[in-house]
């Protein structure tokens, strides 16, 4: 399987690839790691009649630490977050999620900024971003501008970033300890049929869930009756609320509700180990 | 465009359409058929490659992003001196029945191992996750792998 034909761009700054986009408009997409793009170019899922690659553009590719959060460049690939020391320091959560994310070859290629803004449900990084409420720093024709993490997603694959705005950075708050990232696979090498992830931050306890809905979900629910003192078995038994899983190949509604308290329960535990 | 791509230490300059695949390049353009189209769709690894030293697959990177960067393939892991420590090990192992997926379980492999020289079993099955064999059902290959990388 081939892509259809595309204008190819290699832009070397910034600048360059804003200019690109807004002059090229719907026609154009971004190029990062290309592993969710080039799959579905090939699947002639998508056939964008211009491919602007940022593979070159420099000093996107870095982890810095700020006040209180770690600032890390879009094209930071998912191998780089899981043996970055920063990150291991000071939220070694990002890493533990990156190691679980497909695998080698996949991580080796895909980037942070590129799997926050495909917009899967199913993906792993996000939940990191939307658990520790990350900003996600965009820059398009009128500037930089902040996305919260909260209102990145508005449904399957769809982001509140425009289309000619590019990601350049994301803020990730510190975290407190370990925390727990629970994904359940039928097997090695595969989506999360379900993945809960809880973090430590700012003294309260996040909770994030993956192929829980049409978007990364906070587990709001859960997250309200521990900070009002809950167990985490009770907690967790409300972890499904507010969710819409779908029923897919992988698993049923029912099957992925049960699958959500119970690792839930697993991640908490994690957590506050 | 015109790219130009070391290839297994060879600096060779190509026109390619920008949607051609690396694997196609390798394949079509540089004749080094070793490396095989297995899925075509990112979940096999039987084409696996080294790009700047890490393991990709090159049926899901375009031959354009791979311009003034260098590539290892199977044919290129063999050196004076004879197999490469990891294709021995897979020989003496019996790693392969039909080999299909051998030439990129072995880059897998090599890229796993400049990672982490010295992976536990557990290691070793999750570093080549991204590789699927039909016929072997892995043991060998785990076995293999372990063999190459030697005690501690
Ligand atoms: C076999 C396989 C298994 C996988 N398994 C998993 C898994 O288990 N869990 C998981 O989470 N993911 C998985 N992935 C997806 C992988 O994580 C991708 O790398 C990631 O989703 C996209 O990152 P990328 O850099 O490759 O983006 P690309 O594929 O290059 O781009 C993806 C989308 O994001 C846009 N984009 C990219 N960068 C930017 C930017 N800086 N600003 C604005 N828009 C941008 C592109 O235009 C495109 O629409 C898997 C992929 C494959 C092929
Ligand atoms: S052919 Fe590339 S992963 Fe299967
Ligand atoms: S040896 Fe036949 S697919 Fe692995």
């Amino acid at each position: 399987m081939i892509p259809a034909a595309f204008a190819y761009h290699r832009p070397e700054t910034v600048d360059e690839t804003v200019a690109l986009l807004s002059e090229l408009g719907d026609e154009a997409t971004v190029l990062a790691g290309g592993q969710s793009l080039l799959p579905m170019m090939k699947l002639r899922l998508a056939a964008p009649e211009a491919v602007i690659d940022i593979g070159r553009v420099p000093d996107l590719r870095f982890v810095r630490e700020g006040k209180g959060h770690l600032v890390i460049g879009a094209l930071t690939r998912h191998h780089d977050l899981e043996r970055d020391p920063l990150v291991g320091k000071r939220c070694p959560l990002l890493g533990e999620v990156a190691k679980k994310v497909g695998d080698p070859q996949i991580r080796h290629r895909g980037t942070f900024g590129g799997t926050l803004a495909h917009g899967d449900p199913a993906a792993d990084l996000p939940a990191v971003a939307v658990a520790l409420d990350a900003t996600i720093v965009v820059v398009g024709p009128q500037g930089r501008r902040e996305i919260p993490a909260s209102a990145l997603y508005r449904s399957y694959f769809e982001t509140s970033i425009a289309a000619d705005e590019l990601i350049v950075e994301v803020r990730i708050p510190f975290t407190e300890g370990a925390g727990g990232y629970e994904k359940f696979t039928r097997q090695a090498q595969d989506w999360a049929t379900v993945g809960v992830l809880a973090a430590r931050c700012g003294g309260t306890i996040r909770v994030a869930l993956v192929s829980m809905g049409h978007t990364t979900l906070r587990a709001g629910a859960v997250e309200l009756a521990l900070a009002g003192g809950a167990s985490i078995d009770e907690a967790a038994a409300l972890a499904a609320v507010g969710t819409a899983p779908v029923e897919d190949l992988r698993a049923g509604v029912e099957y992925r509700e049960h699958l959500c308290r119970v690792l839930t329960r697993r991640a908490l535990e994690a957590a506050s180990a | 465009m015109r790219i130009q791509i070391t290839v297994n230490g060879e600096t060779r300059s190509h026109d390619v359409e920008p949607r051609t695949l690396l694997v196609h390049h390798l394949r079509d353009s540089m004749g080094l058929n070793g490396t095989n189209v297995g899925c075509d769709t990112s979940s096999c690894g039987a084409c696996t490659v080294l790009l700047d030293g890490l393991s990709v697959k090159s049926c899901t990177v375009l031959a354009v992003q791979a311009d003034g960067c260098e590539v290892v393939t199977i044919e290129g892991l063999e050196s004076a001196e004879g197999f490469h420590p990891l294709q021995e090990a897979f020989r003496a192992s019996h790693a392969l029945q039909c080999g299909f997926c051998t030439p990129g379980m072995v880059m897998a492999s090599v890229s796993l191992l400049a990672d982490e020289p010295h992976p536990d079993e557990a290691r070793i099955r999750r570093g080549i996750e991204g590789n699927l064999c039909r016929c072997t059902g892995y043991h060998n290959i785990v076995r293999a792998v372990r063999a190459a990388s030697g005690p501690r």
